[in-house]
């Protein structure tokens, strides 16, 4: 097994980054070069990020190895940057890093790595890989016996087009996971659509389904917060043409 | 042999808390006195052999030992993305043990064969691949199987040799001197190949771990360096691992196996095994050809 965190001269030390607030994350995509292609994707997700990291998430660069965190599982892995902002404003990686996005010798690839970013917990880039992880995370935690850590997987309107979600979200409702947490960014990039909307599938699985305005924080927030005791549940966070 | 290792894996669930079986709606009732007794870690995901994997790799990824079980098609093949991307990339171990082999279940025709998977396999970049001859060999596999960490195949086969044969972890084993070349014979083909090779001067070795492949002994028990590898998979799926083994010489390597060609045929496993060439008449005219070239 490759050893985790290879580019560990990075990764600052506890407290020696200061947390910087929603405001300085403008600053920090500015640092992070060559997104073109994927920058609508970034910034459809960079508020609700901020959300997850800042108000909802119980996880801090100081607790990365705490079995009892909460679990953030990027499937959606194009268009990072917004990511990268976030984990560096909350001391996970540090800034320095930022320039050299997608160099040879970089932590930082279009796609995040597991085992180069700390925090970042699963590795991704290939479309419909992280609901059933995210499954399989919920599942181990509750054998394990523990309640407390939620587990919020990220996925795009796009990405819902692969089959393997639709086999991994009725396994989350079958396992009544109800820790398991998703959100689809609903950017309007299906290039097909979802006539009866993205959220269709999961609410004939019987899973608890709410949409919000996905730049508005305060909604993003309240809906994050919201759990159902049986069932996993859906935020859709819509952003762009589908407001 | 699935039934034997069923049986074990379900008292090692009672013992080593860390291992979880998956299943994907094969099997279930071999697995269900292990259910009854640990529901939490006997996990049926139904017919979703993507998520069979997925889930494994996030069992894995709170640090669970996933052992994950079905039609060997259904393990690897359709969810061979989910093997690079869930486990190997993520640095996620898991333990795959398969049934159906190359064609074990010839009734059901070529969707349920899979001679593909070691090559497959060797794809990927780590995998360990067991090939066991005997549900006891099968069974002695699965403590090591379990205590590992990274990705495990334990390719089981309603195939087996009349008795097992005491192996050491990791090792081939010599079975017999000769001087006219060697013949490496893989789990179930080692019968099939004491019985062709019985009146040749040839070294026979077996094997029932073959990634990573023991090159040390292919070349100390090296008398002739001719070497055929019988295996009951594809053919040639070890060839190019035998002949680095012998890269600093002038050698000859023969892969044995099972053929490419989509027989599009149902029958018996024999039936198949004398279409492919591998019954032991057709073993010996073949190895007999290999030792000695028509020049």
């Amino acid at each position: 097994m490759t050893s985790k965190f290879d580019h560990a001269a990075q990764v600052p030390a506890p407290g020696a980054v200061r947390p910087a607030a929603y405001e300085d994350l403008d600053g920090l995509l500015d640092l992070l070069s060559g997104d073109e292609k994927h920058s609508s994707a970034s910034t459809s997700t960079v508020d609700l990020l901020w959300v997850l990291y800042d108000r909802v998430l119980r996880v801090r660069p100081e607790n990365l190895d705490d079995p009892d965190r909460d679990r953030f599982v990027l499937s959606k892995g194009h268009g990072p940057a917004a990511y990268y902002a976030v984990l560096a404003a909350k001391g996970f990686i540090s800034p320095s890093v930022l320039p050299e996005f997608s160099a040879f010798a970089s932590p930082l690839g279009h796609h995040p790595d597991r085992l180069l970013i700390p925090g970042v917990e699963i590795s991704s880039g290939s479309l419909g890989h992280g609901l059933a992880i995210a499954v399989g995370i919920a599942v181990g935690l509750r054998i394990q016996g523990r309640r407390e850590p939620r587990v919020v997987c990220l996925l795009g309107d796009g990405e819902l087009e692969e089959g393997s979600n639709h086999e991994a979200l009725w396994l989350a409702t079958l396992l009544e996971l109800s820790a398991l947490t998703v959100i689809v960014v609903d950017n309007r990039s299906s290039d097909l659509g979802w006539p009866t909307g993205v959220g269709a599938p999961f609410a004939a699985a019987g899973w608890m389904v709410e949409r919000v305005d996905g730049h508005n924080r305060g909604e993003l927030e309240r809906a994050l917060r919201r759990r159902s005791e049986t069932t996993p549940n859906l935020v859709i966070a819509a952003t762009g043409t589908a407001l | 042999m699935r039934q034997r290792v069923a049986e074990e894996l379900g008292r090692m669930l009672d013992h080593d808390d860390r291992l979880v079986v998956m299943l994907a709606a094969i099997s279930t009732a071999l697995f269900e006195a292990a259910r009854a007794r640990h529901p939490q870690r006997v996990v049926n995901v139904g017919i979703r052999e993507q998520s069979l994997i997925g889930v494994a790799a996030g069992l894995a990824h709170v640090g669970l030992r996933p052992v994950v079980h079905t039609f060997a098609p259904f393990l690897l093949e359709r969810p061979f993305e989910q093997l690079k991307m869930d486990l190997c990339h993520q640095g996620l171990g898991a333990v795959l043990v398969s049934i159906g082999a190359s064609y074990d279940f010839p009734e059901y025709g070529t969707s349920h064969f899979c001679p593909e998977d070691v090559a497959l396999l060797d794809a990927l970049p780590g995998v360990e691949v067991h090939v066991p001859g005997h549900p006891d060999e099968a069974v002695g596999l699965l403590p090591g199987l379990a205590a590992a960490t990274g990705v495990g195949y334990l390719r089981l086969s309603e195939a087996s040799n009349a008795t097992a044969v005491t192996m050491s972890a990791g090792r081939l084993r010599v079975l017999r001197q000769g001087s006219q070349g060697s013949v490496i014979a893989v789990g179930p083909m080692l019968d099939p190949v004491l019985k062709a090779v019985s009146d040749l001067d040839v070294t026979v070795m077996y094997a029932i771990t073959v990634r990573p492949l023991d090159e040390a002994t292919i070349l100390e028990s090296l008398a002739e360096p001719a070497v055929a590898v019988v295996e009951p998979y594809l053919a040639g799926t070890s060839a190019g691992l035998v002949s680095h083994a012998l890269a600093h010489l002038p050698h000859r390597v023969l892969g044995v196996g099972v053929g490419r060609r989509d027989l599009h045929r149902y029958g018996g496993r024999l039936e198949h095994d004398l279409a492919h060439g591998l019954d032991p008449a057709s073993l010996r005219s073949t190895i007999s050809r290999f030792l000695r070239p028509s020049r």
